[in-house]
């Protein structure tokens, strides 16, 4: 693994690129502009990033059909820029492969947040990690003894609670689909029972005694999916 | 806007029009004969050919020659339009191709035989209608016309030759004409070229070619055209002297007037009026007089009125119907003298019978006697006409219906049987009046013939009954015979005075009926808002009174012409049949069926006129092959135009609703400017500011200052985003573009979702989230709803003092969830509680507040109603300060549970 994270930015707007290049690489970052799709998906090639930030809005072809044409033949992690209108774009994105989303206009801050997370499961699968135990503040989960402690004290949470817990955990600072959560904890069938995944975080949060009005743990995106905040 | 222009120094509208219309016209130039065979078409082509050497387009559109070879040497080297070929029951027809002259158009076109009746299913009737229509489109034209083919001297040339010519040219035409050449051959010439072979004959003339070609037949002819033409020049000179100011020794204006009924001298009538007032150079009138006896006419005799009144109208006359009761000359004199008549024509009465002579003074006679101030005419029918007029006039129209003679029958036998019954108990009693009573009977109830026929029954009845010797129909006494023979004159006299009334009656009932369907309609016409009722009324009744097919056409999407209403309901027309409705609609003259214009098209369409122009067509077609009588089509008129004001007026109203969103939408509009103006550029005034000077004064900033100015940058660029996403949700609410996802969420998320998006707009607040965490889910549309909450924390953040508290509290209250937002703020003065979801409004703070697009609690009001939610503001304390803004949501379905 190289010094410096590779990050291609690709928007159409320079501007954009220019304050994005600037906070990057402040943060020590080594960074790749794009401005068009074509060129972004030549770029994937050519300059081998660790991430991709991705403006949807693009001049030539659609940021889906980047990610689709990137996705052929890398996993290269995915951050999708979008604005708010753009609900439901925004949840292809990520079915089509996208790992998270930005909403515009954004703060550095919360970008970085993002990217971070995104980088670290980079290393961490390289660590060929068959991730154990995940640690989240005073959270502790460990997968093998299907156990939870919070501030060294064991919850009790049920399986299907628990499988929620651990598939949020292991994307830890990442959005989850409610669609990918669904399929990941009951199965294909049920892709589509969000009512189920509502029930079963809000037994979640009591339990990890989490207030949803300003959540410590399990953040929720409304329309898209959650997100287990890091520490 | 400037004072309005002086309607003095404007010329009228109407009259430029006219000037326009009349600079576009093509000349009209006719070569008038006395009879056939005088050269009229030799004369034209030699006037086109002069004019074609000197290089004018001419096109010979249709020329006769009939094989004559002076004429054809005369047709070469001139361009001749192909004729158009008409198949007609099995026989070839070639006719003048006017489309294709009209898009050819030439300088000058040569038309022969102005009088020529087209093949069926022609776009007109008549070639001086296609000629019409050549010069309306800028075309010159050069047309032949023989005298006896005039409207107005059919009747005198019919007299002089004993022919009557069927083709006809009314004598507007005549006028329209701006030059006339006549072609004079001498009557010795032409009997000549006659016998040489040298003139082609009409058929009709052929069969009467002894006649119609003798030496004073021709010389009176000639006469007839020369004074004509001389007629013409006059006319043309009074013309020039009028249009050039010429001022000159005016007589007074006479007018004339004829009185029409339904006799048959009427047409000849009118003709006579016509030449009357060209001689007088005066305007005319043909006034049709409506009897109470109108109704029981026969459609014949309706007919024959309708006919005189549209030959009148060919004719120039200005047409005008009075309603009269029994004073039928008092009414026309009084109508006269309001119009200014001078002279009146009317015709002749007929011979009388005996009685009636005695009984009632005719009209004619009325008139004369009590019309001292004007000058009267009567006219003499034909004789042949007048003998067949008599015998026609004096036969009342016979009762065929054999069940009134059953009754009649009946009635005496009942009358008989009675007058049995007294005989037996008075003896004296006068049997004869109980038969005349039945007489009556009859005569009110079945009318005049079955009456005579009861009266003839009860007198042999009572003869052979109650006369002695009894049973036979002899008699002995005297005074048998003479009750006998008074009690038949007196039945037949109160027969045929009952008769009469019941005919009154019976017209009376026919006018009442008729005033109501109409009355009915316009009410229903009144009361029908919208333009499709009013085209369904309009097709539905007018197909009801009228008994036939009725179908509106109004202009649709791109101005065509399309069927809007029919009843019963019709999706399309035939090519024939809406050609004349498009006739109608681009000329504003009726079209089709019983009109000069595509009389072959199963239709009759009405254009419906208004002041503002013509508003669409009205077309019928009467359920069998009956014609309209001229009554029906009067009924059309009247109806026609009620529907014309009513069509009318449904567009005013859609005018005025579509400027009222016109000017709905321009006050919008301003007011987004103006708070894209302001309030928009306000947070960019502080990021320029902010960004500007972390620029230029870098070194001089201490790293706190620079902190400050950051964020200032970062929040004002926040609020602006606040702003451009409500704009795009209102947006979105206005063009009903919103679409709703939704799913069960729970509040408490949703609001932490909004604080979490204010950010630091709140901080300077303590929030108090009073939600509890097991609220049943509500079913909204998680984004939008989320916004709802920001905008209202933002609003709340805005008007309340910083530090002061901001409270958000949840609960159930039946199938919905409340969610209020209270602030302690000054409040909201209970006028403007409404208001405040008005678009852009803002309630007006004396001391300046931070400014708002006025947008953020539309677009909650427009998110939470179209969840089927409600919003509304209030006081937060009951003193009436603070606001409390109280939002009500659906809850999602299965969980309308308590906690």
């Amino acid at each position: 693994m190289s010094a410096l994270a590779r990050i291609l930015v690709v928007d159409d707007e320079a501007q954009i690129r220019r304050f994005l290049r600037v906070a990057l690489e402040a943060h020590a970052y080594a960074v790749f502009e794009a401005a068009t799709g074509l060129e972004a998906v030549q770029k994937a090639a050519t300059e081998d990033p660790h991430l991709i930030v991705l403006d949807l809005g693009l001049p030539d072809i659609d940021g889906k059909a980047v990610i689709a044409k990137v996705r052929e033949w890398s996993q290269t992690p995915i951050l999708v820029l979008s604005v708010r209108q753009a609900e439901a774009e925004k949840v292809e994105a990520l079915d089509a492969g996208a790992q998270d989303y930005v909403v515009k206009p954004f703060g550095i801050k919360e970008l970085l947040a993002r990217i971070r997370s995104l980088l670290r499961d980079r290393s961490a699968s390289e660590d060929a990690g068959v991730h154990a135990a995940v640690a989240i503040g005073n959270l502790h989960i460990d997968v093998a003894a299907h156990e939870v402690r919070k501030d060294g004290k064991p919850l009790k949470l049920t399986r299907k609670e628990f499988d929620v817990l651990w598939t949020l955990a292991r994307h830890a600072g990442r959005i989850v689909t409610h669609k990918a959560l669904l399929r990941e904890v009951w199965g294909k069938a049920h892709e589509h029972d969000t009512q189920y995944l509502r029930v079963f975080i809000r037994q979640l949060r009591r339990k990890l005694d989490d207030d949803p009005a300003s959540p410590r743990y399990i953040m929720n995106e409304p329309g898209v999916g959650y997100r287990l905040l890091e520490p | 806007m400037g004072p309005a222009p002086s309607s003095e120094s404007r010329p009228e509208p109407d009259a430029l029009l006219a000037e326009a219309g009349k600079e576009g016209r093509g000349r009209l130039k006719i070569f008038l004969g006395s009879a056939p065979g005088v050269g009229k078409t030799y004369a034209m082509l030699q006037a086109a050919r002069t004019r074609a050497a000197e290089g004018t387009d001419v096109v010979v559109a249709i020329v006769e020659t009939h094989g004559r070879q002076e004429t054809e040497r005369l047709l070469r080297n001139l361009s001749v339009l192909p004729r158009r070929s008409h198949f007609y029951r099995g026989r070839i027809l070639h006719e003048m191709d006017l489309e294709a002259l009209i898009e050819r158009g030439p300088q000058i076109a040569l038309i022969d035989e102005l009088a020529h009746t087209n093949a069926p299913e022609s776009r007109h009737e008549k070639r001086w209608q296609d000629v019409e229509d050549v010069l309306a489109a800028g075309i010159d034209v050069y047309t032949t016309l023989n005298i006896q083919h005039l409207e107005s001297l059919n009747d005198i040339v019919a007299r002089i030759s004993g022919v009557r010519v069927r083709e006809t040219v009314p004598d507007n035409v005549l006028e329209l004409a701006d030059e006339i050449e006549l072609i004079d051959l001498p009557p010795e010439e032409l009997i000549e070229r006659l016998r040489q072979g040298k003139v082609y004959l009409h058929d009709q003339i052929a069969r009467a070619i002894e006649n119609f070609f003798s030496k004073g037949n021709l010389t009176a002819l000639r006469e007839l055209a020369m004074r004509v033409a001389a007629d013409r020049v006059d006319a043309q000179m009074i013309a020039h002297m009028k249009s050039h100011a010429i001022s000159g020794p005016w007589p007074t204006q006479d007018r004339v007037m004829v009185c029409i009924n339904e006799a048959p001298v009427a047409k000849p009538l009118v003709r006579a009026a016509k030449r009357m007032a060209d001689r007088a150079r005066a305007p005319w009138l043909a006034l049709n007089v409506v009897t109470s006896s109108r109704e029981s006419l026969s459609e014949a005799s309706k007919d024959r009125i309708a006919e005189a009144l549209r030959l009148a109208e060919a004719l120039g006359a200005e047409i005008a119907s009075v309603n009269a009761g029994s004073d039928i000359a008092g009414e026309i004199l009084e109508f006269a003298r309001s119009r200014n008549v001078t002279r009146i024509l009317i015709g002749r009465p007929r011979p009388r019978r005996m009685f009636a002579s005695f009984t009632r003074e005719t009209v004619a006679e009325t008139l004369v006697r009590k019309g001292e101030d004007f000058e009267i005419t009567l006219i003499a029918a034909d004789q042949d006409e007048a003998r067949k007029a008599a015998i026609r006039a004096g036969r009342v129209e016979v009762e065929r219906d054999p069940r009134a003679y059953l009754a009649a029958t009946g009635i005496v036998a009942f009358a008989a049987a009675t007058a049995f019954v007294i005989e037996r108990v008075f003896p004296v009693a006068s049997l004869s009046l109980v038969f005349l009573t039945g007489v009556l009977v009859t005569a009110t109830r079945f009318g005049l013939w079955p009456s005579l026929y009861a009266a003839t029954v009860s007198f042999f009845t009572y003869n052979f009954f109650f006369t002695e010797p009894y049973r036979t129909f002899i008699m002995h006494r005297r005074d048998d015979i003479l009750t006998l023979v008074l009690f038949y004159v007196a039945s037949i006299l109160a027969g045929n005075l009952a008769a009469r009334l019941r005919n009154q009656a019976i017209a009376q009932r026919a006018i009442a009926r008729r005033t109501a369907s109409l009355y009915e309609f316009s009410r229903k016409l009144a009361s029908a808002a919208s333009f499709d009722d009013v085209v369904w009324t309009a097709v539905s009744n007018v197909g009801a009174i009228l008994r036939c097919q009725t179908v509106a056409l109004m202009p649709g999407a791109g101005d065509r012409l399309e069927i809007s209403g029919a009843f019963p309901p019709l999706d399309e027309l035939d090519a024939r049949d809406h050609g004349a409705a498009l006739w109608a609609w681009d000329h504003g003259e009726p079209a089709g069926r019983t009109t000069a214009t595509l009389p072959s098209s199963n239709w009759l369409f009405l254009p419906l006129r208004t002041a503002q122009g013509t508003q669409g067509v009205l077309g019928i077609k009467p359920e069998d092959r009956r014609s309209l009588s001229p009554n029906d089509l009067r009924i059309l008129d009247a109806l026609g135009d009620q529907v014309a004001i009513a069509v009318e007026r449904t567009r005013l109203v859609s005018d005025l609703q579509d400027s009222r969103i016109l000017s709905e939408t321009e006050r919008l509009r301003s007011a987004l400017l103006s708070s894209v103006s302001h309030d928009l550029r306000t947070p960019l005034v502080s990021i320029i500011g902010a960004a500007s000077s972390l620029i230029e004064a870098d070194e001089v900033l201490c790293s706190d200052g620079r902190r400050q100015l950051a964020e200032t940058i970062r929040e004002e660029g926040d609020r602006l985003n606040r702003y451009v996403q409500n704009l795009l949700d209102m947006t979105r609410l206005g063009y009903g573009a919103l679409k709703l996802n939704r799913q069960p969420s729970d509040v408490r998320e949703l609001v932490g979702a909004a604080v979490r998006q204010l950010g630091p707009e709140l901080k300077r607040h303590t929030l108090i989230l009073d939600v509890a965490d097991d609220l049943p889910p509500v079913d909204v549309d998680p984004i939008l709803m989320q916004q709802v909450f920001a905008n209202v924390l933002d609003n709340a953040a805005r008007y309340a003092p910083i530090g002061s508290n901001v409270t958000v509290t949840g609960a159930t209250g039946g199938d919905a969830l409340v969610i209020a937002v209270s602030d302690q703020g000054p409040g909201i003065p209970p006028a403007d509680r409404e208001r405040v979801f008005d678009m852009f409004y803002r309630v007006r703070a004396a001391d300046g507040q931070r400014a708002g697009t006025g947008l953020g609690l539309a677009i909650c009001k427009g998110i939470v109603d179209a969840h089927g939610g409600g919003i509304r503001a209030g006081p937060a304390v009951a003193d009436g300060t603070g606001t409390r803004i109280e939002i009500r949501l659906p809850l999602a379905a299965g969980t309308k549970r308590s906690a």
